[in-house]
């Protein structure tokens, strides 16, 4: 290419981006309501391209499958609390900027300590303080879990994104070991723990299987919000996410912050992993937390690590995910178009973060067009 | 006579109000080195930036071979064959020097190791560098990292190089050996600028010294016809009255006392090497160097921050009258041996504030331990917010705001104000003043004053000599990591002390590096 020297100033792009400054609440929300009605348009485009079905038709159906019955919106707002929980848990984490990517292992090693209570000790003790035992065990093996690699990237800052993820594969392997241990056929299947004296499995409160599971993580939501918002601790992790630097400046021991919140983060995962066997599967799988602990992340970051936004944005994925089942059984499509639909989506909304924070200018044509 | 390599007529350059160069000329031949000399913050870098294209001049002119040039990429510098060495490396870790050497070139074929190392070869063996070009960078010295840099521009056919400090990383006897290659290649025929503030080696190396000062262009001499006094009064200047009313210290007693303390950097290199001075209450101590003395090292040290390897901080209460050694002691054991200590660092958004949490926030990093209850309490941190935005008129939409959204001046102001709240003994601020205009500095000038007055010892690094000499009691000049003298900041002069942070001192450990 040849570059002309005597060409004083240099072209400027037609398109160019800049910051915004603060927006108003309003200002946001607007902005918000405009990119998900776009994506609402995108998605019902994209359904008459794949499908030629009407988008009106995949779009009632989405409701039917989250909305439709009693049942369905129980199991809305079951998945939408563990959801909302393990986003909760990774979120003191990432508020330091410590990458915890296995928040799935930790949770399923919470989930393990449980069962193997379940499994050992569940004829020992009355199922009240068997619940409670089973608590304190999954706690326990999900802060361990998390805690290896805050005692590394503290101590030797070893790169803790691969390293929790890393640990998600032994925890799935572990699973695979215990059950192996425990399944004496051979099927590699752990049917329901205690299905007859259901010791260790939560009660049903007013009738409802669930709702003791959402009051759990309705008050753990309040917890981590107060924790990370009023607490010293919470402070702290602030200070120490924003700038290594004036932590150490202000005397912060930086060391023991980034291990006692990944504990913490861990504990919680734990907690979840306890809601999930008691209150929900009462057995185990390698794949019983189901990808929960990578939507979190991102589930977490939409929130921008807020504890109340979190509530929505878990409704929101978790209608997503349900929607995108229903239209595959009822318009017998392939649920691969369920799943493009969700993907359009969230795409969307994450992308609402840019014009919120930037501003797209086009630029205007320049009087003698200059030729490249 | 050789030919003219370079030649720059008349070059101005401004960010926005203020003027980093102006009207500056300099000229350089074929087979010359020529140093460009100034103070920090005189617009060397950015008049070298502007040969290398990453700035473009507002106004002058660059000939290149004598004709007119028009260099508005690095890239274009690169067809003009110029080339840079930047203070601070850019290299990749992970790649061998060869792999570096090439990298973004845009050559035609497969890259081929063997014949770039056979021209790596040729290189070096030209102008006797001493260089494996298998070896990986992260295995590489310091000094083996800016062989590579220099082998690189090279290899591009540079025949003009811009040098900017390339001894401020190097120990005495890798800066003998820099210097032998710079000559061989001058001898070749190229043309060298180098970007340097140690008097000595201007002398040693360079054929002429252009020397700038607060962007202006002061002047060209011939390094035979210079000395060191000569160059001394060029870069600083006649003293120029700044009008701050300075008060003699009242009873001044012994505050922090430092002896003999030592500290290397993470590349090993000695940044404090042997400092001792005292610090006294009721008097401002000037510390003056060039940038990177060991300034940052020495007050990080007294705040806990520093490791070191030898020596004392002693510190002596006012209150108990009882001594405390703070050496590798951490920050929060300073604080709990009540030693009322404050700090205002050089990077105030990075270290002494968080930018992006709002003032109250930020007065809480100071506070926030107090009281045994495991919540924040808000509301002190509040009231001292609002005090500091009254009372040094700090300018900012409401006290939640990100602090990074105020202008320099009043994440100063933000800064200094809590810093001053804690109402400490000691109180250590660096670069105050740096990128303030002249009514903030002023501010800032009379807080410290205030301080004084009240029986502070405080210690205040700065860089420009005029507000050393009239704002300090006394001035103690560091120049690599030594303490070069002490001088009464009422009777020294500005050339004393410009001379004292260009001496490089010697001592007879100089050679424990190799």
């Amino acid at each position: 290419m040849q570059r002309d020297h005597t060409q004083k100033k240099r072209r400027e792009p037609l398109v160019y981006i800049t910051k915004r400054s603060e927006l108003s609440l309003k200002q946001s929300l607007t902005i918000r309501a405009c990119v998900i009605l776009a994506g609402i348009l995108l998605c019902a485009l994209v359904t008459i391209l794949l499908t030629g079905v009407n988008p009106l038709r995949v779009f009632a159906s989405m409701i039917e499958g989250s909305f439709g019955t009693p049942r369905k919106i129980w199991n809305l707002l079951q998945s939408t609390a563990i959801l909302l929980g393990i986003s909760l848990a990774v979120t003191p984490a990432f508020k330091m900027r410590f990458w915890n990517t296995g928040a799935e292992g930790q949770v399923l090693v919470g989930m393990l300590a449980s069962v193997a209570c379940m499994f050992y000790i569940g004829d020992a003790l009355p199922s009240w303080l068997l619940i409670i035992v089973m608590l304190f065990a999954s706690i326990l093996a999900s802060a361990v879990w998390a805690g290896i690699p805050g005692i590394f990237k503290a101590m030797w800052n070893t790169n803790e994104t691969l390293f929790t993820l890393m640990m998600n594969y032994v925890a799935m392997q572990l699973v695979s070991f215990f059950i192996m241990l425990w399944v004496p056929s051979g099927s590699m299947v752990l049917g329901i723990v205690n299905p007859q004296s259901k010791n260790g499995w939560f009660p049903s409160l007013f009738g409802q299987q669930y709702l003791l599971n959402i009051l759990i993580v309705a008050v753990m939501t309040i917890l981590v919000y107060v924790y990370l918002k009023k607490s010293k601790q919470g402070y702290e992790i602030s200070v120490v996410g924003e700038s290594e630097n004036t932590a150490r400046y202000i005397g912060i021991n930086v060391k023991q912050v980034i291990i006692r919140t990944v504990l913490i983060s861990g504990a919680l995962c734990g907690v979840m992993g306890w809601i999930l066997v008691a209150g929900a599967d009462h057995s185990i799988t390698s794949n019983s937390v189901g990808g929960n602990g990578f939507t979190a992340i991102m589930i977490s970051w939409m929130s921008k690590f807020n504890p109340i936004v979190m509530i929505f944005s878990s409704i929101l994925v978790c209608f997503l995910q349900k929607g995108a089942g229903q239209i595959a059984s009822d318009l017998r499509l392939n649920s691969s178009v369920g799943e493009v639909l969700t993907g359009i989506m969230i795409l969307i909304i994450i992308s609402s973060e840019f014009f919120v924070n930037y501003r797209i200018h086009l630029r205007k044509k320049q009087k003698g067009g200059q030729e490249a | 006579m050789s030919k003219t390599a370079i030649e720059l007529r008349g070059i101005t350059k401004r960010f926005g109000s203020v003027v980093a160069n102006h009207n500056v000329n300099l000229k350089v031949y074929k087979g010359e080195i020529l140093s460009l000399l100034g103070e920090n913050g005189s617009g060397k870098t950015t008049l070298m930036n502007m040969i290398s294209g990453i700035y473009h001049p507002d106004e002058g002119e660059i000939f290149i071979d004598g004709k007119l040039a028009h260099i508005h990429s690095p890239h274009d510098a690169f067809n003009y064959k110029i080339g840079m060495i930047h203070q601070h490396f850019k290299l990749v870790d992970l790649f061998s020097a060869a792999e570096n050497i090439v990298l973004g070139l845009e050559e035609k074929g497969k890259f081929n190791v063997r014949h770039v190392s056979e021209r790596v070869a040729e290189i070096s063996a030209k102008y006797g560098f001493d260089i494996d070009p298998n070896k990986k960078i992260y295995e590489m010295s310091v000094s083996e990292k800016q062989t590579v840099e220099i082998i690189k521009v090279l290899y591009r056919g540079a025949d003009i190089l811009i040098l900017d400090e390339p001894t401020a990383v190097l120990t005495p006897q890798e800066t003998k050996k820099l210097f032998d290659v710079l000559r061989r290649m001058r001898d070749d025929g190229k043309a060298i600028i180098i970007i340097t503030h140690k008097l000595h080696e201007v002398l040693e190396l360079s054929d002429k010294v252009v020397v700038l000062r607060h962007g202006e262009y002061v002047g060209t001499v011939n390094t035979a016809e210079a000395n060191e006094h000569i160059l001394t009064e060029m870069m600083v200047g006649k003293k120029v009255e700044l009008n701050i009313t300075r008060k003699a210290p009242v009873n001044p007693q012994d505050r922090l006392v430092v002896e003999h303390i030592n500290c290397r950097n993470r590349e090993g290199i000695k940044v404090l090497d042997d400092v001792s001075f005292v610090a006294r209450s009721g008097e401002i101590l000037g510390i003056a160097g060039i940038a990177g003395s060991g300034q940052r090292e020495l007050l990080e040290a007294i705040a806990g921050l520093q490791k070191l390897e030898e020596g004392s901080i002693l510190y002596y209460n006012p209150k108990t009258g009882e001594e405390e050694n703070l050496r590798n002691k951490t920050p929060l054991q300073i604080r709990e041996l009540g030693v009322r200590l404050s700090f205002v660092p050089e990077d105030r958004l990075g270290m002494g504030l968080v930018g992006n949490m709002g003032m109250v926030d930020n007065m809480m990093l100071r506070s926030y331990r107090k009281g045994n209850s495991i919540f924040l309490e808000r509301s002190e941190p509040e009231k001292l917010a609002k005090q500091i935005i009254e009372e040094l008129e700090v300018v900012t939409p409401d006290a939640e705001t990100p602090v990074r959204r105020l202008s320099g001046g009043n994440v100063q102001k933000v800064l200094l104000g809590r810093e001053i709240a804690s109402s400490p003994t000691l109180l250590m601020a660096a670069y105050p003043v740096r990128g303030l205009d002249i009514n903030s500095s002023y501010l800032i000038y009379d807080l410290l004053n205030e301080q004084k007055e009240k029986g502070v010892a405080v210690i205040f690094v700065g860089e420009d000599l005029d507000v050393l000499l009239d704002l300090c009691d006394r001035i103690l000049v560091i120049g690599n990591g030594r303490i070069t003298g002490v001088v009464d900041a009422r009777t020294a002069t500005k050339n004393e002390i410009g001379y004292l942070m260009t001496k490089t001192v010697y001592k007879e450990d100089a050679n424990d590096a190799t």
